[in-house]
C-alpha cells in the first residue's frame, strides 16, 4: 500500500525540531505542541457541551436537561467507538481509507434486523428493544468478525489482505441478502425497518449508557496501555517485529477491541459508515503528531465535537433533530470522496 | 554466533531456500552475495525471524530464534529490510528513537536519548533530525533506517541492502562506518551487497548463494576467484589485483 501523503497535511508547515516520542512537547511558536491541541479542542467540546445542555430550553428544564444528557451519553459513546476504533483499525490495516464497517459490521447488523422483521413483522423491533437484544446482538457481531479473523489467520496463507477482502465480500454478501429480503417486506415494515438502518442517536435508552460507558472505559484501558506498541504498528508488520513486538498477538488484541465498540455502538445507535472516517481523518490532521497518546484522544473529541455542533445545529437551527445521522453520513461521505480524489489513488 | 541449519523455505511446491546449514562468526562484517533470487533476502529475513522457516531451525548464541520471545531476540539481534512504508508521517529523530522500543517500550529514558543521538551523529543526521522522512532523498531516508537499527544497540546487525539508492560518496561511507560498528562496536554486521568489489573490500567473510544452496563461504581472498564467481553469478568474471587487492571485473 502507498504511503499516506495527505494524511497529516496541517503539520507539514513547520517541523518540529528536537522532540522524541516521549517527549513531544518541544514546539516551535507555530506548531503547538500536541499536549496544547487536545487541550484546546477539549475546551472547544466542553463549550459545545453547554450550551447543547442549557441553550434554547422551552417548558421544563429539567426535562430538557434529562433528555438531553441521555442524547449526550449516546453521542459521547458513538464517538468514541467510531472515531477510536476507526484510528486503532487503520493502524493496523496500514491504510488510512478503510473504516471498521468494511470489516462487514454493518452489513451484519442490517442482516440482522432485517431478518427480524422478515420473520417476525415490523413490530417486532419495537417490542424487543432492551438489553438482552443490544448484547445479543454485539455478541453476534463480535463473534461474526472474531471468526473471521481466526479463521483466515490460522490457514498458511493468513493475510491481512485476504482477512480484509472476505471482510468485503461477506458484507456484499450480507447486504444483498438484506435488499433482497427488504423486496419481499410489505411497505409498512419496510418503513418501520428503514429508520433503523440509519443511526438513530436520538432514541437510545438511558439504562443502556452505564454498559456502555463500562465497555468503552475498558476499551479504553487497554488501548491506553497499548499506546506505545500501536506507535510501532505504524511502522508495518516487518519493522514491527524486528523491533520485538508480537506482531499477531497485537493485531488480534486491536481488531478485537474494534470489533467490540464498532459492534456495541451499531447496536446502540445504529450503523455510521463515514462517521468514523471523518473523525479519523480529522484527528490525524489535529493532532500534530502520529503518537497514539495523542491521536486516539483527539479522534474521540473531535468526534464529539463534530456530534454535538451537528446536533445542536440540526435542533436549533434546522429544526430536524432526528436527521442528524443521515447529514453525518452524507458529509463525512462527501469528506471521503474528496480525500480519494486528492490523493489520486488508494 | 548466529548458526542455522537444514533451514529450508517454500512456498507450496516451490522451494526457494535451502536446505541450507552454517554459521555466521560473532564480529566482524559477513556479506551475502549472489544473483537475484539466490535465497539471500529469505536466508536474511529467516535469521532474523521476520519469516518462519518450512523446516529447520535458527539459532542465535545457543537460542533459537523463532521460538524465544520476539521482544528477547530484539535486544540482541536487529534487522532492517530492503522495503519500507509507513503509515504515518515521523521526523527522522522519531524514526530512530523507535530503534529503542525493545529496551524502553516506548518510555524514552536519558539513557535512550543518548543512543538516539549517538545514532544519528554516527550517521550524519544530526542536521536532518527533525525533517520529514518523506522530505529526504532516497539516500538520506536509507540512512536513517539503518540508524534506527543502530539505535537498537544489538550485538548482532542484519541490513538487506543497506547500499540501496546510496551514491558512490555515501555507499563508501556507508560501510566504512559499519566496519566501524564492527570493529570499534564490536557488532557482527551481516549484509546483503549486490557489488562484488564492496562485499570483498569492506567484509571479513563472504557468503555466496545460488539457487537457494550456500554455494561458497570463505575470505574474500578466497572467494575472489575467476572460477567461484563465474560460476555463482552464470557470467564470465575475470579478477584483476589492483592496488594489492583482488578486484572482479564482469564488464568490458
Amino acid at each position: 500500500m502507498p504511503e499516506t501523503r495527505t494524511a497529516a497535511t496541517g503539520t507539514r508547515t513547520a517541523a518540529v525540531r528536537g522532540s522524541a516520542p516521549s517527549r513531544p512537547a518541544a514546539a516551535t511558536k507555530r506548531q503547538p505542541s500536541p499536549a496544547r491541541r487536545l487541550i484546546v479542542v477539549a475546551v472547544l467540546v466542553a463549550v459545545a457541551a453547554t450550551c447543547f445542555l442549557s441553550l434554547f430550553v422551552k417548558g421544563s428544564f429539567e426535562f430538557a436537561i434529562e433528555r438531553r444528557l441521555i442524547l449526550l451519553g449516546a453521542i459521547t459513546v458513538a464517538a468514541f467507538a467510531q472515531g477510536v476504533g476507526t484510528v486503532v483499525f487503520q493502524t493496523v490495516t496500514h491504510n488510512r481509507i478503510l473504516t471498521p464497517s468494511l470489516m462487514g459490521f454493518d452489513a451484519v447488523y442490517t442482516l440482522m434486523q432485517t431478518l427480524m422483521v422478515f420473520v417476525f413483522g415490523g413490530s417486532v423491533l419495537a417490542t424487543t428493544d432492551g438489553l438482552p437484544k443490544l448484547l445479543t446482538q454485539t455478541l453476534l457481531m463480535v463473534a461474526f468478525t472474531t471468526l473471521l479473523f481466526r479463521w483466515l489467520f490460522s490457514g498458511p496463507t493468513g493475510s491481512l489482505h485476504v482477512l480484509l477482502l472476505a471482510g468485503v465480500v461477506l458484507g456484499i454478501a450480507f447486504q444483498s441478502l438484506s435488499v433482497f429480503l427488504q423486496r419481499l417486506l410489505s411497505p409498512a415494515d419496510y418503513d418501520v425497518l428503514s429508520t433503523r438502518l440509519f443511526g438513530r442517536l436520538s432514541t437510545v435508552e438511558a439504562t443502556h449508557l452505564p454498559l456502555a460507558f463500562a465497555v468503552c472505559a475498558v476499551c479504553a484501558v487497554v488501548l491506553w496501555r497499548r499506546r506505545h506498541r500501536l506507535d510501532v504498528l505504524l511502522l508495518g508488520r516487518d519493522t514491527a517485529r524486528g523491533l520485538g513486538l508480537d506482531h499477531r498477538r497485537e493485531l488480534t488484541t486491536a481488531l478485537i477491541v474494534v470489533a467490540v465498540l464498532v459492534s456495541f455502538s451499531t447496536a446502540l445507535v445504529g450503523p455510521m459508515t463515514f462517521f468514523g472516517f471523518t473523525a479519523a481523518l480529522l484527528a490525524y490532521q489535529f493532532a500534530g503528531t502520529h503518537q497514539h497518546a495523542f491521536v486516539l484522544p483527539m479522534a474521540f473529541l473531535l468526534g464529539l465535537l463534530t456530534l454535538l455542533t451537528g446536533q445542536f445545529v440540526m435542533e436549533h437551527v434546522l429544526y430536524a433533530s432526528g436527521m442528524l445521522t443521515v447529514v453525518i453520513e452524507f458529509l463525512g461521505g462527501a469528506v471521503f470522496l474528496t480525500h480519494l480524489l486528492r490523493r489520486g489513488s488508494l | 554466533m548466529i548458526e542455522f541449519h537444514d533451514l529450508v523455505k517454500s512456498y507450496g511446491d516451490h522451494t526457494v531456500l535451502g536446505p541450507v546449514s552454517g554459521r555466521i562468526e560473532r564480529g566482524g562484517v559477513t556479506s551475502l552475495i549472489g544473483p537475484n533470487g539466490a535465497g539471500k533476502s529469505t536466508l536474511l529475513t529467516l535469521l532474523g525471524r521476520l519469516t518462519d522457516p518450512t523446516s529447520g531451525t535458527v539459532t542465535l548464541d545457543g537460542v533459537d530464534v523463532h521460538k524465544a520471545p520476539s521482544a528477547e531476540v530484539a535486544r540482541k539481534l536487529a534487522i532492517l529490510r530492503q522495503e519500507n512504508h509507513f503509515t504515518a508521517r515521523v521526523t527522522v529523530r522519531e524514526l530512530v528513537a523507535f530503534g529503542r522500543f525493545p529496551h524502553s517500550r516506548g518510555r524514552l529514558t536519558s539513557e535512550d536519548l543518548g543512543h538516539v543521538d549517538r545514532a544519528l551523529d554516527f550517521l550524519d543526521l544530526t542536521a536532518l533530525s527533525g525533517r520529514y522522512l518523506d522530505q529526504l532523498s532516497g539516500g538520506q531516508r536509507q540512512r536513517a533506517y539503518v540508524a534506527m537499527v543502530l539505535a537498537q544497540d544489538t550485538d548482532y546487525v542484519l541490513l538487506d541492502e543497506p547500499l540501496n539508492n546510496l551514491d558512490i560518496k555515501h555507499g563508501v561511507r556507508m560501510m566504512e562506518r559499519l566496519r566501524a560498528a564492527a570493529d570499534d562496536l564490536g557488532k557482527t554486521v551481516v549484509l546483503i551487497v549486490h557489488d562484488i568489489n564492496i562485499a570483498a573490500g569492506y567484509s571479513d567473510r563472504v557468503m555466496a548463494l545460488r539457487d537457494g544452496k550456500v554455494e561458497a563461504h570463505g575470505t574474500p581472498e578466497e572467494l575472489m576467484e575467476p572460477e567461484t564467481l563465474s560460476g555463482i553469478f552464470d557470467t564470465p568474471v575475470r579478477v584483476h589485483v589492483v592496488d594489492g587487492r583482488p578486484l572482479a571485473v564482469h564488464h568490458r
